[in-house]
């Protein structure tokens, strides 16, 4: 098969390099000499992707670091929720690959890969270059299945009603909606069934609008049509939104005529079991599935994800290949960019180990995720997970959320730890 | 006026089912530190560690979890406190307190929780060298 004809190639390569090394009396493994430095390429620039690039220049510094991203500036889609709610700006929420360029020595190549030829260890690039790799990175985050509300497309979306689940120009056309929305307008939010990026997202976003809408627009209303029965964080949510927003905020479950038959784009009516319901903004965050590349690369497996070997975050399906952040599947981690850090990180440090010949160091894994019901009212879940023979688990005991009974200090404490945990995670993924 | 830690923690854990917290769980939080999270575990994979290199090794991929919330090697930029510059006693008490919930806390409590003793003298002495090395 195609892989270990690559594991020829390398054991070939190795042989050589470790003779020349010999003559010249050198005793460094994959040394700065000549074409003899391993090289890891990495595809995508996110929170994944970015922490594995820094990671692994900081794990070994010997290791030439490639890093393939389109986009000149990353704009996180954590705190993005912020920019709607009117708290912070885009430029604020919008990450540069200066520093790793600069600072960590990672090679970073704006550009878009086309094909990856998993048994020749290569990508190519939309510029026409094609670039070797001694183990391959790919955090290509998601992809929409536009097609799980009937009446919603792709075209909808970039016109009309915007998913803002990818941040950007996105978040831009949803904030411009509702500034414009009249005082007394319908906000309706239409949050995925899972597994999809962010569960506790859609309902932050619910209420960072109700704050806008609340300072801006008081009479106006938000709807939640959901396609799940529960979500994330639901007992805080609910209770922090009938202390700050009583009345504004509407959830309705699957069944309880959350679920979305039909979208009549034209008439921006939602079709449910309880009928129709038309918003003024409509925003629907469609089900997921790997990024595109994932797909291309050949993979992911028949739901759409990708599944890797939990100690080294490397592909089940492709040798040499490891799949980070939201397109991976990590058992009882959430799709989040501080999971998709903490995976690099792991990912990272296993490739060091690797590309010694080592078996890589059982992994310790963990997740932070802040979400803001106001400026002065936050709350978090946290995760610390393990490897075990059933893949990643929680470990017992560990994690959970904020207090129900929570104090205001304490949520205006989480708030204020919101704020502090975006500075420090994003300085230590592009810092 | 506070509740206190462990009753806290019930009520929280009550609201999501989804983590597999049990009333023994929480219990032996109390004095006995050896007795915590991890004996539930299902199949630990890491037998224990001897040779120091393996050891400084695992320090380092738990310490990693830290820089999220703390900054790259513990050095934090905004709010939330620094690691970096601590000693390795300081650093192990005060997750050994966070555990124990002798120390109150918003979040740490709930990550203390999901490390053994060994592991956080690991952790502890992983951040105490860093300081010392670069200092």
């Amino acid at each position: 098969m195609s892989i270990s004809r690559r594991d020829f190639n390398k054991l070939l390569v190795s042989g050589v390099a470790g003779s020349a090394f010999g003559l010249f009396g050198m005793s460094g493994t994959s040394l700065a000499v000549g074409g003899a430095k391993k090289h890891v390429v990495i595809v995508g620039g996110g929170f994944g992707g970015a922490a594995t690039a820094k990671y692994l220049r900081k794990l070994d510094p010997s290791l030439a670091v490639t890093l393939i991203e389109q986009k000149l500036a990353y704009i996180t889609c954590p705190f993005s929720n912020w920019v709607l709610g009117g708290l912070k700006t885009m430029k604020e929420i919008t990450q540069t690959y200066t520093a790793l360029r600069t600072k960590h020595g990672v090679n970073v190549i704006a550009d878009r890969v086309v094909g990856v030829d998993a048994a020749k260890g290569t990508v190519k690039l939309a510029g026409g270059r094609t670039i070797g790799y001694d183990r391959l990175v790919v955090s290509p985050g998601i992809d929409f299945k536009f097609d799980s509300i009937p009446g919603y497309s792709q075209k909808i979306a970039e016109s009309k009603i915007p998913h803002a689940w990818q941040a950007g120009p996105q978040t831009l056309l949803l904030q411009r909606q509702l500034h414009a929305m009249k005082n007394g307008g319908t906000v309706v939010i239409c949050p995925p069934d899972n597994p999809f990026r962010c569960p506790p997202g859609p309902y932050e976003r619910a209420s960072l609008v109700a704050h806008y809408l609340k300072t801006h627009k008081p009479k106006s209303k938000i709807v939640i049509l959901d396609a799940k029965e529960k979500f994330s964080k639901q007992g805080l949510f609910t209770k922090g939104w009938d202390r700050l927003y009583p009345g504004m905020i509407e959830w309705r479950s699957a069944t309880g005529g959350g679920k979305v038959l039909k979208l009549d784009a034209d008439k921006m009516t939602l079709e449910t079991d309880l009928g129709g319901v038309k918003g003024d903004v409509i925003n629907i965050i469609p089900a997921q599935k790997a990024g595109k590349l994932a797909f291309d690369a050949g993979l992911t497996n028949e739901k759409g994800w990708c599944p890797v070997n939990p100690s080294s975050f490397e592909s089940t399906l492709h040798k040499g290949i490891h799949v980070v952040g939201d397109a991976c599947v990590a058992g009882a981690m959430p799709k989040s960019g501080f999971a998709a850090s903490s995976q690099g990180k792991v990912a990272a440090a296993a490739i060091v180990n690797l590309l010694r010949g080592q078996d890589p160091a059982p992994p310790s894994l963990v997740n932070t995720c802040y979400s803001l019901i106001g400026p002065k009212y936050g709350i978090s879940v946290a995760g610390v997970y393990q490897f075990s023979a059933t893949g990643i688990i929680d470990i017992p005991g560990s994690g959970g959320l904020t207090p129900a009974d929570a104090s205001d200090d304490q949520l205006e404490q989480e708030a204020l730890f919101a704020e502090g945990w975006y500075t420090n995670i994003c300085k230590d993924i592009w810092g | 006026m506070l509740p206190k830690k462990n009753v806290m923690l019930g009520l929280a854990f009550a609201v999501v089912p989804l983590f597999q917290a049990s009333s023994t769980v929480l219990a032996a939080d109390a004095p006995a530190p050896a007795a915590t999270p991890t004996v539930t575990a299902p199949a630990p994979v890491a037998p224990p560690i001897t040779d120091p290199v393996k050891l400084r090794e695992r320090g380092q991929i738990l310490a990693l979890s830290c820089s999220g919330c703390h900054g790259t090697d513990g050095k934090s930029a905004s709010i939330m406190p620094s690691i970096y510059g601590k000693t390795t006693g300081y650093i192990e008490s005060a997750l050994r307190d966070f555990k124990s919930g002798a120390r109150t806390s918003t979040v740490m409590s709930r990550h203390a929780k999901g490390y053994t003793d060994e592991e956080i003298h690991l952790i502890a002495e992983y951040f105490g060298n860093l300081s010392k090395k670069k200092n």
